[in-house]
Order: structure tokens, then sequence, then C-alpha cells
């Protein structure tokens, strides 16, 4: 589990992946693309321009990860505010959502599909494994759906900020009989990965 | 010249619409707020700040250092409708942001 991302001269980023860690890697951005649902293609014989235009919800998801994923976008939770205002901030975010977060779900279904096909169209050596090489456009794509998928992991295994890199936290001290032990194995390897294609892009 | 007595009336009617439809504090700006999450790596809430608004790597730096430590950070500030351009683009980076009125 070695593989980190680093510069092509010239341009692009490249990384080792052996067999396992591309099955990994596919099957959560497959969970990833189920998570975040078909969205509102137009179904056979139905209006496309009446799909563009239809709106989204006006609720948060009730799924914490989902939540998360797609937040309320108005309001400030350390502030004192009345009822009136409340109801404000709520009125606000919800059409704010049924505006935005169809969008929002297409954007971040198109990267987890980039991902998926960037990994099928690996050949994998004799020796088992890859080099995945991205182009800019890709790493844009992969660097938001390894962040989704830390979100998401994150979320169901209920990361606190005690969890940090140093593992303080009891998460990262689970005896190996811990069912929660695979997710967060795979939690800190999509932590190393993504923060390696930080560092190739940073500016 | 009949119409010129009647034009004090029709001075008259924009103001009182006002009062009826008068937006609180139009010119108090709004602000981007991002909040602190235990999941998002420090590296690439700084990136996202360079990359998206542009900042240096130092104000980046200092930006997400108040976002992890204080909590939250202000990171821009403008009309209704450019908060909520930014609020949309952090929710496209993942990173949990809020607009609201800067009322302090």
């Amino acid at each position: 589990m070695a593989g980190l991302f680093e510069e092509i001269p010239g341009g692009g980023v490249a990384v080792a992946l052996d067999e396992v860690e591309i099955s990994i890697l596919r099957s959560l951005a497959v969970q990833l693309l189920e998570l975040v649902g078909p969205g509102d293609q137009p179904a056979a014989g139905e209006d496309p321009l009446a799909a563009l235009f239809a709106e989204g919800p006006s609720e948060a998801p009730s799924d914490p990860a989902l939540a998360r994923l797609f937040p309320d976008a108005y309001g400030d939770p350390q502030a004192d505010s009345d009822d009136a205002h409340e109801r404000e901030v709520r009125a606000n975010s919800a059409e704010f959502r049924r505006f935005t977060e169809n969008d929002l779900r297409e954007r971040k279904r198109l990267d987890a599909l980039a991902v998926v096909r960037s990994l099928d169209a690996l050949a994998t050596g004799g020796e088992g494994g890859a080099v995945l090489k991205l182009a800019d456009d890709d790493c844009k794509r992969w660097l938001g759906t390894l962040n989704d998928l830390r979100l998401t992991i994150g979320t169901r295994l209920e990361v606190t900020d005690d969890d940090d890199a140093a593992g303080t936290g009891d998460l990262y001290r689970l005896p190996d009989s811990d069912p929660r032990k695979p997710m967060v194995m795979a939690y800190l390897w999509l932590g190393a990965l993504q923060e390696s294609l930080v560092e190739t892009l940073m500016p | 010249m009949g119409q010129v007595s009647t034009a004090p009336a029709e001075i008259e009617r924009p103001e009182s619409a006002e009062e009826t439809f008068a937006v609180p504090e139009p010119d108090v700006p709004w602000v981007t707020l991002v909040h602190n999450d235990p999941v998002n790596l420090m590296s690439y809430v700084a990136y996202v700040f360079q990359t998206y608004f542009g900042y240096s790597k130092d104000k980046a730096h200092k930006l997400m250092l108040d976002v992890h430590h204080k909590g939250r950070a202000v990171v821009s500030s403008g009309s209704r409708e450019e908060m909520e351009r930014d609020v949309q683009a952090m929710h496209g980076y993942g990173l949990w942001a809020t607009l609201t009125q800067d009322r302090g």
C-alpha cells in the first residue's frame, strides 16, 4: 500500500496501484455512485428539457453522509438566533437546495464515473499491478472523488477531531477483530492518496 | 395643466411602496463561512482557498488554520449572489460552508 501520486515531468500525475488497491478503489467509487444516486436523468420517452428545468429537493438528505456531501447553504451555527431568523435561514437553505443540489449531485457522479473509467482502462501487467496516469482534468475529478469518499467513510465511522494524523483517537487503536477496522484502514489509505495528489496539484 | 397638480401624489406612491417592501439592512454585506470538520485534510482546505479564491499560499494557510483552530473562518464577503456562488463552489469541493449576513 505504498503507492502515492507523483508528478510526471511534462504534466499530469502517476500512481502505482496493485490489483487489490485497484479493486478497492473501484468498489468504493461504485458505492459512492450508488449513494449519490442516479439523479434526474430523463427516463425513456420523457422530455429532456423538462428534466433540465426540474427543481431539486428542498430538504436536506436524511442519510448523514449525504447530508455532509450536500450541506445547508445558509446560516451561522455559532451565532445566537431567534426563531424568526431561524425560519428565514431554513427557507433560504431550502430554496438554494432546490436550485443547486441536482447540479452538485451530477458533478459528483461524473467525477466518480471518471474514476471508475480510468481504473477500468488500466491494463494490469504480469506483476498484478499497473501505473495509473492522469491528465490535469482527471486529477481534479480524482481529487473530488477521493474527498467525497473520505467524507462519506468519515461520517460512517463518526470520525472526530481527536482522530487526527497523530492517531490519538480510539479509532486508530482498534483491535484487528473490530468490524470497523478494514474501513478505518481504507480511510487512512485514501487520506494518504489524497494528500499526495494535493501536493502534486498545489500551485 | 391638470397633470401638474397630480404629480406630488405620484411621487409619494413609490415611497410608501418602498416602506412596505423594505429590505432590512440592504447594504450589510454577506459573508461566506467555512466551518471546521474532522475529515477534510488541512492541505486540501488550503489548496481549495488558493485555487478557487486565488489567495496567496500564506493567506490560504492562515485561513485554513483559523478554520481548524477557531472552528470557522470568513473566507469571502460581498453581495448575496456572490456569496451563494462561493458557497456552491465550496460545497463542490466538499468543504462545509454557509453564507450569512455579516451582522457583527
